[in-house]
């Protein structure tokens, strides 16, 4: 059973793996080891740890009269924060809303493709992925031609239907958007774990008497959870940045997090505001999705199966 | 100017976008090749020993000393590509070019430092901001012998100064005003005023009107309606605006600087607009007409500066005296549209230039309009209240 196994291995590998590391130690291969982490290290601490510290710096400081920065001790601009929590709520519907989507769409796609022989397989996966060889912005704007009244509404209106449909600058643009952008972060986690899943179990339960759906709910989606919490996870932390979709689909009516830091730094230059707004916005990140890892860990242990991978 | 220029203004796409224009300016340089060959050719010709002249006259500087690269910072589609490759002939300089959407973002650039930029064009309203903090070159007008302030219109000369302060930072380079387009098929009312644009959004163009995404011109716009100044700063006043804006926001088809696709599109009846994305629509489209609000509005300048921290000071000195010559500077307009300040180059220009009522507006127009001062541009109330009609 694949828990089972899933538990146990990784119990036995651990101490194998740290055994050889000893070993490895022993003969100058530290230095070895040292060596290759450097890129690593310095990458993150330049370009991850860095900016992150300037960015705690910059929101207990004051906007210079000009914009920018000017250096100060004070937290007022965590004070203003109310002033956006029209942002932070919008934010958390639409990115909650849009992963719930982005799962449901791509689960029976997922499923689909991975009940496919070898050959298809291959070729449907590239199917998937051809789209997003083409820049982001080049398909987000083709979108701005099929949602525009020229586009869909255009037809819809041949048709005889509704005549003053609009699509474009809607919620509805943005979510569609997001979806359409963000779906091959679902349906390849998801995949990768239907992939690998015995197809006995499915004979199994049909032979124990579970209906279909009961199968899915209970086996299949269950055996699928890996790729389902790491998609979801994959979507909903890059979508609480995401500010070009609703500005481009959403004509900036739609307002998220991701568009009040654009403004921030950019239009208002007010750093020491938008760094504030930065800082609050990781740490909510942080606190929901430890939250999430809970959750879904006991959901896992809940159907048998071992702690939350993130892979 | 403002965010106007560049579509993708605000959405981060600004490196896209240059690199989108970088081979745009490619085409365009190899496309002006055989243009360049007959009107740049001529123009270089006439050009060549003035050069000369000036770089011997400069001192120790021989041809060679300008080293062979210039970055210029920009908005999009503002130069004549032909113009670059004469003064690339001349002097062996090449101009890299780095396209901008707005001041606020070149400002954000340069207040961080280290750009190795050398020359850039700010609007009047952020040149006094770039003197305060020290990132704008007092120009040293002997070495721009083809500047003559006595040949350029006051009202845009005195625009680009800082007030109370004689130095010259800027050399004013092209001018233009923001209004509002509309279809006027579907829009026959004829409206000449920022009332109508306002209560005709929130009524019989409702879902059907965009405005710019910029603090700037959106506040100022609306603060017409009441007759304010476009530059109020005064609590109550911009408070009246918030008022106006919140009220118009559900009626809008979109905020955006981006207007041409939605109004090509027809997706947008009005769109507030500036006047080369109007003139360009016009052009494309004779039933996009554009308005200039009767109570006032925006009129701008932009200006040709030298970055202090430029380390190639030298090729940008001789790069503003090559553009500022009036036959250069008409070749620019002829390209982009964008009315000149020099009137030795406005002479220059082709007259159908001249005589669009878009590009150059009847002064009975141009008069009650403003010029965007330095502080509202970096006033943090209106940011603050765009901020909150953003979100609302």
């Amino acid at each position: 059973m694949g828990a089972g196994e899933g538990g146990l291995t990784a119990a036995e590998t651990t101490p194998v793996v740290r055994r050889r590391e000893r070993r490895g130690g022993e003969g100058g291969g530290r230095f070895t080891t040292a060596l290759l982490l450097l890129p690593g290290s310095v990458w993150f601490l330049l370009l991850l740890v860095a900016p992150l510290v300037i960015l705690a710096i910059y929101s207990l400081g004051l906007r210079a009269p000009a914009g920018g920065y000017q250096p100060a001790l004070t937290l007022a601009q965590y004070a203003k924060l109310p002033t956006r929590a029209v942002a932070f709520r919008n934010t958390a519907i639409i990115a909650l809303a849009s992963t719930l989507l982005c799962i449901v769409v791509a689960f029976p796609l997922a499923y689909f493709l991975a009940t496919r022989t070898a050959r298809w397989k291959t070729l449907l996966l590239v199917l998937v992925i051809v789209p997003f060889w083409t820049s982001f912005l080049i398909r987000t704007y083709a979108w701005l031609v099929i949602l525009g009244s020229n586009g869909i509404p255009a037809l819809v209106r041949e048709a005889g239907l509704a005549s003053d449909l609009v699509l474009l600058n809607t919620p509805f643009a943005v979510m569609l958007g997001i979806v359409y952008n963000y779906l091959p972060l679902t349906v390849f986690p998801i995949y990768v774990s239907l992939e690998r899943l015995d197809k006995r179990l499915l004979e199994a339960s049909r032979d124990l008497g579970a209906p279909p759906w009961r199968t899915l709910w209970q086996v299949t989606v269950p055996l699928a959870a890996p790729g389902i919490i790491t998609g979801a996870l994959l979507v909903f932390i890059l979508l609480s940045g995401e500010y070009v979709i609703p500005a481009m689909l959403g004509g900036n009516k739609v307002f998220l997090l991701g568009n009040a830091l654009v403004d921030l730094f950019i239009q208002a230059r007010d750093w020491p505001l938008g760094s504030a707004v930065a800082v609050s916005m990781i740490l909510g990140m942080l606190v929901t999705i430890g939250i999430y890892m809970r959750v879904t860990s006991r959901w896992m242990r809940g159907t048998g199966r071992g702690g939350v991978s993130l892979v | 100017m403002s965010s106007r220029r560049n579509p993708l203004a605000g959405t981060g796409a600004g490196e896209l976008q240059a690199h989108g224009q970088l081979t745009r300016r490619r085409f365009l340089q190899m496309a002006g090749l055989t243009l360049g060959a007959t009107a740049g050719g001529g123009l270089l010709a006439a050009c060549a020993p003035e050069k000369e002249r000036q770089e011997t006259g400069g001192g120790t500087t021989g041809g060679g000393d300008l080293g062979d690269r210039l970055v210029l910072v920009t908005w999009p589609n503002y130069h004549n590509p032909a113009n670059f490759e004469a003064f690339e002939k001349a002097t062996g300089v090449k101009v890299d070019v780095k396209v901008f959407g707005s001041n606020e973002e070149m400002l954000a650039k340069l207040q961080v430092g280290s750009t190795g930029w050398d020359v850039f064009v700010p609007t009047n309203y952020a040149v006094p901001t770039y003197v305060e903090l020290g990132l704008i070159e007092p120009l040293d007008l002997s070495r721009i012998p083809n500047y003559d302030p006595s040949q350029y219109e006051q009202r845009f000369l005195e625009a680009s100064k800082v007030p109370g302060d004689d130095t010259t930072y800027g050399i004013p380079k092209n001018w233009g005003t923001t209004g509002y387009c509309i279809w006027s098929d579907v829009i026959d009312t004829n409206p000449t005023t920022w009332k109508e644009f306002w209560d005709s959004t929130m009524g019989p163009w409702s879902g059907k009107v965009t405005i710019h995404d910029y603090m700037l011109t959106t506040i100022g716009n609306a603060l017409k309606y009441y007759g304010y100044s476009f530059n109020s700063i005064d609590p109550d006043e911009l408070a009246k605006a918030e008022e106006l804006l919140i009220a118009a926001k559900p009626h809008l088809f979109g905020i955006t600087s981006d207007y041409q696709p939605p109004m090509r599109a027809k997706d947008a009846w009005a769109a507030m607009a500036w006047t080369g994305d109007a003139a360009q629509m016009n052009r494309d489209e004779p039933l996009i007409q554009y308005v200039l609000g009767r109570e006032g509005g925006e009129i701008w300048e932009d200006n040709w500066a030298i970055v202090a921290e430029s380390t190639r000071k030298d090729a940008a000195y001789a790069f503003l005296n090559f553009m500022i010559d009036p036959a250069v500077a008409a070749k620019e307009t002829e390209f982009h549209g964008y009315p000149q300040v020099d009137k030795r180059a406005t002479a220059l220009v082709p007259e159908e230039i001249r005589n669009n009522p878009i590009l150059y507006p009847p002064e009975e127009l141009l008069a009650p309009l403003e010029f965007g001062a330095a502080e509202t541009l970096t006033n943090p109330d209106r940011s603050e209240l765009w901020a909150r009609v953003k979100a609302a």
